[in-house]
């Protein structure tokens, strides 16, 4: 350890003065200490819960390519309205009695499955998938947007599109007390 | 019989394995702390199911932070070359001469939500005033000179001068952020042709119970 060294002076008067042989090996406990310290509070400091990215891809506006001939059957529309809630029907709007919803395992993701089975066994084979239309009204928040395409991927949709709401769906989101 | 002796071994532990231990962990773990960014947008983000990361460079992102009166709207662009350049671009389209100082200011702003009119001035406060400085927001408001746009679209310009490459533009949304803003900011990212963008999500916690 590091000590002074006190002896020596006058004491070997005359006689040989030998070095004292000093061990090499330093006391590493402050050090360790010290770097231990330091690796907990880096430790703690790191952030782990890193944000993550969601691809969304939207359609070419300016791009008219002609559109493919799509039975209205195979289409699901989810409105998104307020109060997290959401409303969705199969085909056009007004033909069939929309279905008032909520987000999560037995709301929105239960209807998008059976939906797609539906649409599975009812239609011919290579256009059988469902089309889903996402159409958020002006009170739903981004975090229901989120939410509805993160049940696309959840759900295994293949082609989904965030569309523009019409005023005849945001009545019905009214008619609901859903557009609040 | 003789006495056994019982010989006094000292105390004191050979730590060099433990310290080495102990830097090397050190080590690794300064390496790859990121400093945090101060973050003037106040966003909280929404949760997904998505384990993809934002990439760390060439990304451009548009915060929308939440206020109860009036969504603003916050600019970051990664790459400090990026930023100079695209502030010389804007100053000259703006008519707003900016001093190198100012420049290198910018350089080192991560993000920022401060109309063209009040940059120069925003610029030249200094750090603590800068910080307690309640950032108005960019201008979003589809007019023909769109001031989010603009920035998108210089900043877009001096990555592909700079790097030749292709910035990547995400949006971050605070979750309790009305639809029609977001709509806006998709709307000025479709004006400008770019159909691919990302949306910043965090991984949502266990099944999500709502």
């Amino acid at each position: 350890m590091a000590e002074l060294d006190t002896s020596g002076g006058g004491k070997h008067k005359g006689g040989k003065v030998r070095s004292k042989k000093v061990s090499t090996r330093v006391d590493l406990t402050a050090m360790v200490d010290l770097a231990f310290l330091l690796i907990t509070f880096f430790m703690l400091t790191t952030t782990l819960n890193k944000p993550k990215a969601m691809d969304l891809a939207m359609p070419d506006k300016t791009v008219k390519t002609n559109q493919l001939p799509v039975a209205a059957t195979r289409s699901m529309t989810i409105l998104l309205g307020s109060n997290n809630k959401v409303e969705w029907y199969m085909g056009e709007a007004g033909k069939s009695a929309p279905t008032v919803d909520n987000f999560g395992k037995d709301g929105l993701r239960k209807a998008l499955i059976e939906n797609g089975k539906k649409v599975l066994e009812t239609h011919a084979a290579p256009n059988n998938f469902m089309i889903v239309l996402i159409k958020p009204s002006d009170k739903s928040n981004y975090e229901n947007l989120v939410a509805a395409l993160d049940e696309m991927s959840i759900t295994n949709v293949q082609s989904y599109a965030i569309v523009d709401i019409t005023p005849m769906e945001v009545d019905e989101l009214k008619k609901q007390h859903l557009y609040q | 019989m003789p006495r056994v002796k019982v010989t006094r071994k000292s105390t004191a532990i050979d730590m060099t394995a433990m310290c080495d231990v102990a830097f090397l962990l050190l080590t690794f773990f300064i390496l790859t702390a990121k400093p945090k960014v101060d973050d003037p947008t106040k966003a909280e983000v929404p949760p997904s199911s998505k384990e993809q990361p934002v990439p760390d460079d060439n990304v451009a992102m548009v915060t929308i932070g939440s206020d109860a009166a009036k969504p603003k709207v916050f600019y970051s662009v990664s790459g400090s070359d990026i930023r100079t350049e695209t502030l010389k671009a804007m100053g000259e389209k703006y008519n707003v001469p900016f001093t190198p100082d100012e420049l290198e200011r910018f350089a080192v702003t991560e993000v920022f939500g401060v109309p063209m009119s009040q940059l120069k001035s925003y610029l030249d406060m200094d750090p603590e005033q800068r910080k307690s400085y309640p950032q108005p927001g960019i201008p979003i408001d589809t007019t023909s000179n769109n001031e989010l746009s603009n920035w998108i679209l210089t900043s877009r310009k001096a990555d592909k001068a700079l790097h030749d490459k292709d910035l990547q533009l995400a949006i971050k949304g605070d979750r309790k952020e009305y639809y029609p803003v977001i709509k806006t900011v998709i709307g000025i990212l479709q004006g400008q042709k770019i159909n691919k963008f990302s949306l910043i999500t965090v991984l949502a916690k266990a099944p999500r119970t709502r």
